[in-house]
């Protein structure tokens, strides 16, 4: 169980992480999420031993980590860039940590990392002759030999193309829940995140502003900006908010009530914001909204509308598709309760 | 690719034409003179004339004066041997009795019956009939003794060379070597003159009585000597007979002096180069070193005796510069033949 | 893009390379096999006999061998010596670090003569080593020649592999340690490895400049030993024994270049990845405790020496201390051996010092990028290797061989040149070439050709390409060889002394004459000099070392 308690770091005298706080259970994964530029690596580097905090603590097990030498942590981090050693072959880099250790049968111990990240073969290359997605698997290969406590992942698969991360990704959990392993990673994309990750912490500028399972982070985010990092892609306000979250279901609770929070139906209490994803607007005949079709767009799963519904504005719509409405045609929408998050913060402190 | 490199080798090119064309600062000199109003001196490194001798070298003669200096006595002599078919000038100063035969043998110099000044001839070099050689100045390689270290102990200071292998001045002379310093081939040169074919001998029992060889004079005197700028722990010391005007205490009384016995003769002669561009200019320079302006002024511009008997000398000198009345001396035409394997048998002798 | 032929190639690579090329030719090749000419075949004819006598005699046998253990042991001291020191200075944060960087090439250019009156002052009889071990002193063994060398060469590798340190990715060894790897673990098998071309650099040339010390070994050594450098100065300026000489010189040039062999194998394999950016230098902990000592102990070290010299300008006449020395540098009187005001020799010290600065960047700046550009083909890269070779050869052959070629053999139309005061930088320009390219090369040949391309790709000529890639990352150690060359040409004296001096001394030569004299004002002055000239050095360093160029770093 790794535990930061308001932890700060100073990154040329300016603060790149301040008062973070996470809790990681042992065997679980959590993805940082943010932005580039929030400090998520920095406050990975300093779980890692390579930044000192400037305050706060860092445990694991309930032992303070503090004046433990990186070397001793027993935290792999594996890098952006795989950081392979070019000097060494693809086994020796993975063999490296094993001789530290010396590890009898380190060869054995190699071969079988090599298959369980899809490189049998791969022993006698240099780094150099490798592709970009091969490297990190070499890299992740490596960190797992040194069998860590707690393996550190820095944006691995941010430097990969797409179809190629989406794979990697989906390894990458394979990988490590095969392993047992505890993780922490940090990525700036959220579908990384929610590929791989059991919890998630979004951080901003510094501070963690949301942590928790990924469902529940996910079904409540806790201000706008999360909201729109977190993939919905718009935030209402006011009426707007009001209308779409009445159309999507006035009656029902919403589904990430939790027995012991204060009720909210959209009934008795009228949001402030809602997040609202692209899917949450469905083109139906019989919808409660109307709206007319501003644009549409053709692909592979559906089609992508932006409608203006009056009193809501301009908003993202999918429609099925058999149908392709045209510019400037009058259409009736339903919404999806399922596919909207109140915004936590609107609710007032406390609501989490 | 192909662009890149011949783009580059266009670089290359303006490259070589920038440094062979050079404006160096280095190079910002004075329009050259043409070659008939210069005269070209070739000369060792410790040559000092004055701006104001130059000037009137100028204004009697009419000859602007260039000096070209490098490298000791013996590199000197060896240079002009090795450049006598294109010579770098047209007179050469700094060829010593020790060398004087190698230059004559080499053929560099031309003959010219310079009109000498009184006393003057006794330093003719022997062997040198059509006097291509003219002496200039002179000074002597004698043992220095610092008699105050010697009062200060209540002891005897030595008296002349075989005082130098007795044990009681045991650890007590440090000499510059022969193969590296003109005075130490002097001093090995008086050894000679005095032990003939026994100075390996006489050497041997030097050695084995704790002398110290050092590379050069300033080792020598400076650092070791005990009345050196170093202050050092030796008080008997290979210099020149002037050496005891330097050491002149408050109340004018020198706390050095030269064993006149170990004396060996030093003169340093003047010659028209064979095929100068300018021998008239050569000549008149060689008449204007042995004038009376450039002869007063020797002892304080390069610390010898002028060969005009009658040329004033310095007030510490004449007090304290004591000249033996007969020097260590030997033939120009032996030292020529031998001094190699003397050398050579030195080497054997202070290395082994 | 279309593939060239590998003749055109090969052609590009000609023209880059000829200019450097032609310097060498001229000021090097010619003059040297003049030389050797001249002692192979004194009666026009080859006379092998008397090499083969040479070579057999007991003593070439005793020389060579004490040469090579001497500068080998001494390459070995400086290495170890300034490892530490090249991190400590290169990645740790602590005051006065610009400081120590500029003082640490002082023993660079102070003059031989001035450092063994130093070193005599310290390991003499007379010194306090002597007092309080109750002994002779060093001087006149070995030990004193070789701390003399390391004094002199420390430097050397503190500068060139610190460079190298310096853009060093952090990360590498940081995922080492994270791994599980000790700081000490993380050294051995991460930042060595990635070291080893500069340190492998740096080594080959200290131990060419140790084997072909002349001075250190004379001064120090006392006339004892002999290297195979003082014995070619000694059969050529005193017995002009020339084929004797040649013979050993030849000996010398065959040793250098499989050393240089041997150098170029070890060389290959490890890449160093360098950064963009230098990394930011860390705050020292309590990890850094070894190399911070070590650095500490080579300081005192090299202090030593130089504060005896300090010491030594301050003491005056009468036995105490002030600045008369210092106040005699002025003006030049009669009766002192003074040449001229020590102003005006720093002036003209400074002024070749920079001649020779820009000759020797220029080109070594060239020579490194040809050697280091990617070789397509056996031929190219042989070709490559043997003007790699090349360039480090005037390190190897001694400076009276070169300087008495120059006499002979740039005497006549088109090569008129032994009267040129150009001849003085140019051949400090070639003493200082090896240390350029040397700088250079290792982190020019370890830049990605891909950014080079992705560059070209987007537009940039050939000069822009160089400006914007290279340049940034070669930045760093571009200036350290800058500060080298002009270090090497502020102290140098040697090479200088057998070219014609005009009526413009420079310092060193100033500190020659006047070291050379009796009298305790002489030598106090030239001990004040001395210190002139390693401040002046500093300063300059110091002021090199805060360049920086901002509108290529940050575009």
């Amino acid at each position: 169980m790794l535990e930061v308690r308001d932890l700060t770091v100073l990154y040329d005298q300016a603060p790149a992480v301040v008062q973070a706080s996470l809790n990681l259970p042992t065997g679980q994964v959590l993805a940082v999420l943010g932005p580039s530029g929030c400090g998520k690596s920095t406050l990975l580097r300093a779980v890692a031993g390579l930044e000192p905090p400037a305050s706060g603590t860092l445990s694991w097990d309930g032992r303070d980590l503090s004046g433990v030498p990186t070397h001793k942590r027993g935290f792999a981090l594996m890098f952006q860039d795989g950081q392979l050693f070019n000097h060494l072959t693809v086994a020796r880099n993975i063999a490296y940590p094993l001789r530290i250790r010396r590890r009898p049968r380190s060869a054995q111990r190699v071969a079988e990392l090599l298959a369980l990240v899809g490189l049998d073969g791969f022993a006698d290359r240099l780094p150099a002759t490798l592709s970009g997605g091969e490297r990190q698997r070499v890299a992740l290969a490596r960190s797992l030999a040194a069998d860590p406590r707690l393996l550190l992942l820095d944006e691995p698969l941010s430097a990969l193309d797409a179809g190629l991360r989406e794979r990697l990704a989906a390894d990458l959990r394979v990988i490590v829940r095969a392993a047992g392993t505890t993780a922490l990673f940090v990525t700036h994309d959220h579908e990384e995140a929610f590929a791989v990750a059991d919890r998630i912490a979004v951080m901003r500028a510094g501070r963690i502003v949301q942590h928790g399972d990924l469902d529940a982070v996910w079904r409540a985010p806790v201000d706008a900006e999360t909201a729109l990092f977190l993939g919905y892609s718009r935030v209402l306000e006011g009426q707007a908010a009001a209308r779409v979250w009445a159309a999507g279901g006035s009656s029902r609770r919403s589904a990430h009530d939790t027995p012991g929070s204060p009720s909210r139906t959209s009934g008795t209490i009228p949001p402030g914001e809602v997040a609202v994803r692209r899917s949450a607007l469905r083109l139906e005949p019989t919808g409660p909204l109307t709206g007319r079709v501003i644009s549409a767009r053709v692909t592979p799963l559906q089609v992508r509308v932006v409608v203006s519904i009056d009193g809501v504005g301009e908003i993202d719509a999918v429609a099925p598709l058999d149908q392709h409405p045209g510019v400037g045609e009058t259409v009736r929408l339903a919404a999806d309760h399922t596919r909207m998050a109140v915004i936590a913060a609107a609710l007032g402190p406390g609501s989490l | 690719m192909t662009r890149v490199n011949s783009r580059m080798a266009g670089l290359g090119f303006t490259a070589v034409a920038v440094l062979l064309t050079s404006c160096s600062l280095v190079g910002e000199d004075d329009a050259p003179s043409s070659a008939a109003s210069e005269v070209v001196l070739v000369t060792h490194d410790s040559f000092v004339i004055s701006d104001e001798l130059i000037a009137q070298f100028k204004q009697e003669s009419g000859f602007d004066l260039k000096i070209k200096a490098s490298g000791d006595a013996g590199a000197l002599t060896n240079k002009l041997v090795l450049t006598k078919d294109n010579p770098t000038g047209d007179v050469a100063f700094g060829i010593d009795n020790t060398f004087g035969s190698r230059a004559l043998d080499g053929g560099v110099l031309a003959a010219y019956d310079a009109s000498l000044p009184t006393g003057a001839d006794q330093y003719l070099l022997a062997g040198d009939d059509d006097q291509r050689l003219t002496p200039i100045d002179n000074g002597n390689v004698c043992v220095n003794i610092d008699e105050s270290w010697f009062a200060e102990k209540d002891m005897a200071p030595p008296a002349d060379l075989e005082d130098l292998t007795d044990p009681a001045y045991a650890d007590l002379f440090v000499t510059p070597g022969a193969t590296t310093s003109s005075p130490g081939l002097a001093f090995l040169l008086a050894t000679i003159a005095e032990y003939g074919d026994g100075w390996d001998d006489y050497w041997t029992r030097l050695i084995d009585n704790g002398t110290l060889v050092t590379e050069g004079w300033t080792d020598a005197y400076q650092v070791n000597f005990t009345q050196g700028g170093g202050k050092g722990k030796r008080p008997i010391v290979t210099s020149y007979d002037s050496s005891p005007a330097f050491t002149v205490d408050g109340e004018g009384a020198s706390s050095t002096s030269a064993l006149e016995s170990t004396c060996f003769l030093q003169v340093e002669y003047a010659g028209v180069l064979t095929g100068a561009a300018n021998p008239d200019g050569a000549q008149a320079l060689i008449d204007f070193m042995l004038g009376p302006d450039f002869q007063a002024a020797l002892p304080e511009s390069m610390y010898v005796f002028p060969v005009d008997a009658t040329a004033p000398l310095p007030q510490d000198w004449a007090r304290h510069a004591t000249r033996p009345a007969e020097p260590l001396a030997l033939d120009p035409a032996e030292i020529a033949a031998n001094r190699d394997q003397w050398l050579r048998e030195w080497t054997d002798v202070v290395s082994r | 893009m279309r593939q060239p032929p590998p003749g055109r190639r090969l052609l590009g690579l000609a023209g880059l390379a000829l200019g450097p090329v032609l310097v060498l030719v001229v000021f090097f090749v010619v003059p040297v096999v003049g030389m050797l000419g001249l002692g192979l075949r004194p009666e026009g004819r080859f006379d092998i006999g008397a090499v083969l006598d040479v070579l057999s005699r007991p003593r070439t046998g005793r020389v060579v061998w004490f040469t090579a253990w001497s500068a080998a042991v001494a390459t070995t001291a400086s290495v170890v010596l300034g490892l530490p020191a090249a991190y400590a200075l290169s990645r740790l944060d602590f005051p006065g670090r610009r400081l120590i960087r500029a003082l640490l090439l002082v023993p660079f250019v102070l003059p031989t003569v001035v450092v063994g009156v130093a070193f005599g002052e310290l390991l003499g009889e007379s010194g306090p080593l002597a007092r309080i071990s109750g002994g002779q002193g060093l001087v006149g063994t070995p030990v004193a020649i070789i701390a003399g060398l390391t004094f002199f060469n420390v430097a050397v590798v503190i500068r060139t592999v610190g460079a190298s340190w310096e853009s060093l990715d952090r990360r590498t060894g940081e995922a080492a340690a994270a791994l599980g790897a000790s700081p000490a673990r993380v050294f051995w098998t991460v930042t060595l490895p990635a070291l080893r071309p500069s340190i492998v650099s740096a080594a080959s040339v200290v131990f060419l400049f140790c084997a072909t010390s002349f001075g250190v070994v004379l001064t120090l050594g006392g006339v004892r030993y002999s290297s195979v450098e003082t014995e070619i100065y000694l059969l050529t300026t005193n017995l002009l024994d020339l084929p004797a000489a040649a013979a050993l010189s030849i000996l010398q040039l065959l040793a250098v270049l499989a050393l240089l062999g041997l150098a170029a194998r070890l060389r290959v394999g490890a890449q160093a990845s360098p950064g963009r950016e230098v990394v930011r230098p860390q705050p020292i902990s309590r990890s850094d405790l070894v190399p911070v000592a070590a650095t500490g102990l080579l300081l005192v070290l090299i202090a030593a020496p130089v504060g005896a010299l300090v010491a030594g300008s301050l003491r005056v006449a009468d036995g105490g201390w002030g600045l008369a020395n210092y106040r005699g540098l002025d003006e030049a009187e009669s009766g002192q051996a003074l040449l001229v005001p020590v102003t005006e020799a720093l002036g003209t010290s400074l002024r070749t010092a920079v001649d020779a600065t820009w000759m020797s960047l220029l080109l070594g700046g060239l020579v490194a990028v040809v050697v280091t550009q990617r070789s397509r083909g056996r031929t190219e890269q042989r070709v490559r290797g043997v003007l790699d070779g090349l360039f480090m050869l005037p390190l190897g052959v001694s400076a009276v061989t070169l300087g008495f070629g120059f006499l002979i053999t740039l005497d006549e139309p088109p090569l008129n040149l032994r009267d040129s005061p150009l001849l003085v930088p140019i051949a400090q320009a070639l003493v200082a070439l090896p240390l350029v390219v040397r700088t250079l090369a290792p982190v020019l040949g370890s830049i990605d050709d891909r950014q080079r391309q992705a560059a070209a790709s987007l537009g940039a000529g050939p000069l822009r390409v160089l400006a914007t890639v290279d340049l940034p990352i070669v930045w760093k150690p571009f200036v350290a060889a800058a500060g080298f060359a002009f270090a090497v040409s502020l102290g140098e004296f040697g090479a200088t002394s057998f070219l014609a001096r005009d009526e413009h001394p420079t310092l060193p030569v100033v500190i020659f004459a006047l070291i050379g004299r009796p009298g305790a004002a002489n030598y106090g002055m030239a001990l004040a000099a001395s210190v002139v000239l390693a401040a002046t050095t500093a300063a300059v360093m110091l002021a090199v070392e805060r360049l920086r160029v901002p509108s290529v770093g940050g575009f």
